[in-house]
């Protein structure tokens, strides 16, 4: 307990503003809560009327999600043989038999392969810049980092013409390889700009140091430089990921199918009778989890690069 | 900077020494290490840019790739300014900027202030404000759909519930009067905390012996909050303003999900519309014309946002 100080605020507002602010997170929280238990839900709970808060527990959501189905036909009726799974069994008592499986895991191989494939090479590409920005002599500095910066200013719709074209041309539309690049080149202002904050705070002595006991520049930058920025380059990696793990606009205008990622695929989820809520549900809940965990697990790096990142510029 | 780097390297390296560092000079090394980035965004931002440029001129349609591309002057920029639909998409587009920037500069910022209370459990409560703006913005405008039903929706239920109007009664994204709202609240939902963020940051700048030295001149808590406090926060949500601003004006996934536009072309904003005119219509000329017109205002608006900013700053 430190001392009396006059800024200290008194027991009365402390409690005010607990109070205030506990309620605006409930408010906040409400939605995605809902959207996970509605997840859990039978078709028949999640559009009952009123909304039911207390429901008994399908996995039909998660089923629905993952595999397609198809109605059995009376003169299949002999031929199938009795359900061997759970989840087979969920399908069957709805008068259904497993065809495959859906797309959705396709999608969220996508998801995964492009979000962290683009976050490697934006923060790699993103690490030398700032490095080299941060401690050389770079001619015309200033406008390299405003241009850089001014980047992030196109909307995406605008690009995606030319780049829809330029793809087509060179055979990238519709390739991992095409939207990696396009996701590293996006995020790379971010990434040059949020580790050139950190690489600033990383005192020159450290190098000076290693430069004199013989290091080269490059030994100096990857022994010395590059510990020290591990956690600004983590949680720089952590921003790339959650923009590429998020985008949709160049996802739905670039890609058809085979390197669509989920954004633009949750929406399109249809069930056999009008909007399968659970199974749409389901899939957002999947798709939202690891960023939310992430959240919680690193909010102290992800707060502080967020006001780092504004303080900055 | 650097100079002043260079300089303290080769005064703090002996000259026996510098002999001695082998490898690469800096200046490659600095070329070796910003070349890629630069390379990188040039062929993905800058040259798709000038391509958008050309193409603007010209009648081009992506769908048509037999016919000749002809030049057209500027007829497809004389054709995005005088047509009337524009200026209702820019008008759709203006008040969702207006109203969302009010709501979460607001909101945003008292919570910033609640929070900068250090009560016990912030740390937590903080936390879980932030996590919408972590979400995929595709996948939220999705859910608010259905958060929004007329009929088993739960913002109907909670409201129909506190105000005693019919749940049914009205649907959130299928009146001409509520959708404009519908996109305001989730965008709300979703950015206030960044908002909120920054000004925790700026707040927390503001060092205590200011207060102390104002409650020595017994100033009011009041004047104290309208002299010190909002001042020194300003800059940084100015800052808050113009990275929202520019988010907002490119803004297409959450409402493209959350109302497609609609009903009619009430919540169309200028991106959902220029997407139609290059990937719905084809007209990949005009949409292009389009395009730079957006990014002009963009950048226009950026820069003399950034020259208040700068004056704030200087204060």
């Amino acid at each position: 307990m430190s001392g009396y100080s006059i800024t200290e605020p008194s027991k009365r507002q402390k409690w005010v503003a607990g109070l205030l602010v506990t309620t605006y997170a409930l408010v906040t929280m409400l939605p995605l809560l809902w959207v996970i238990a509605t997840g859990f839900k039978s078709p028949a709970d999640s559009i009952a009327y009123p909304p039911k808060v207390v429901f008994q527990p399908s996995l039909e959501g998660y089923v629905n999600l993952f595999t397609t189905q198809t109605r059995i036909s009376p003169d299949m009726e002999a031929t199938i043989a009795p359900p061997q799974t759970w989840y087979e069994q969920i399908v069957r008592d709805k008068g259904m038999v497993i065809a495959g499986a859906s797309r959705y895991g396709q999608r969220f191989l996508n998801s995964v392969i492009i979000g962290f494939g683009s976050t490697f090479f934006s923060v790699f590409l993103g690490t030398l810049a700032a490095y080299a920005f941060s401690r050389f002599k770079v001619p015309i500095k200033d406008d390299l980092l405003f241009f850089i910066l001014s980047t992030r200013m196109m909307p995406p719709v605008a690009v995606a013409i030319p780049i829809y074209l330029m793809y087509r041309q060179l055979g990238l539309s519709d390739t991992h390889l095409g939207m990696i690049l396009l996701y590293t080149a996006v995020n790379l202002s971010l990434s040059v700009w949020l580790l050139k904050g950190f690489i600033d705070e990383i005192p020159l002595e450290y190098e000076e140091a290693a430069l004199i006991d013989g290091y080269t520049r490059f030994q100096a930058f990857y022994k010395v430089v590059l510990p020290q920025a591990a956690t600004g380059i983590a949680s720089t990696a952590i921003f790339c990921l959650i923009f590429a793990w998020n985008e949709y606009a160049f996802a739905v205008l670039l890609t058809s199918g085979t390197a669509q990622t989920a954004p633009p695929f949750i929406p399109t989820i249809i069930g056999v009778g009008g909007q399968d809520w659970p199974a749409v549900a389901a899939g957002a809940t999947i798709f939202l989890l690891p960023v939310m965990i992430f959240t919680i697990m690193l909010r102290k790096h992800l707060l502080r690069g967020i006001t780092f990142g504004a303080v900055r510029k | 900077m650097a100079d002043k780097t260079i300089d303290r390297i080769a005064r703090a390296t002996p000259p026996g020494v510098a002999k001695r560092v082998r490898g690469l000079s800096d200046r490659t090394i600095a070329w070796l290490f910003v070349g890629p980035s630069i390379f990188l965004l040039l062929a993905i931002n800058i040259f798709p840019l000038i391509w958008t440029i050309r193409l603007s001129f010209t009648n081009f349609r992506v769908n048509r790739v037999n016919a000749p591309i002809k030049s057209i002057g500027l007829r497809n920029y004389e054709r995005i300014l005088s047509d009337p639909d524009i200026w209702q998409t820019m008008q759709a587009t203006a008040h969702f900027l207006f109203w969302t920037i009010l709501l979460q500069v607001l909101i945003g910022f008292t919570l910033a202030y609640l929070i900068n209370k250090k009560f016990k459990g912030n740390d937590l409560w903080t936390t879980i404000i932030v996590l919408p703006m972590m979400l995929s913005p595709a996948v939220v405008g999705n859910f608010w759909t259905f958060l929004y039903q007329p009929q088993i929706g739960l913002f109907n239920y909670v409201v129909g519930f506190f105000s005693g109007i019919d749940p049914s009664s009205f649907s959130m994204i299928g009146s001409i009067n509520l959708a404009p709202w519908a996109i305001v609240i989730v965008d709300t939902w979703m950015w206030t905390p960044f908002v909120m963020l920054i000004c925790l940051a700026g707040l927390r700048s503001i060092p205590d012996s200011i207060y102390e030295a104002a409650e020595i001149d017994r100033a009011s808590k009041w004047r104290q909050f309208w002299t010190l406090t909002v001042p020194m926060v300003l800059p940084f949500l100015m800052l808050a303003v113009l990275f929202r601003g520019i988010e907002n004006f490119k803004m297409f996934d959450l409402v493209v999900q959350l109302t497609g536009g609609g009903p009619g072309s009430l919540t169309t904003l200028t991106s959902i519309d220029l997407k139609r005119e290059a990937f719905e219509k084809w007209r990949t000329g005009y949409a292009s014309a389009y395009a730079v017109i957006l990014f002009v205002t963009v950048f226009g608006m950026a820069s003399i946002y950034v020259k208040a900013l700068n004056k704030v700053k200087d204060r």
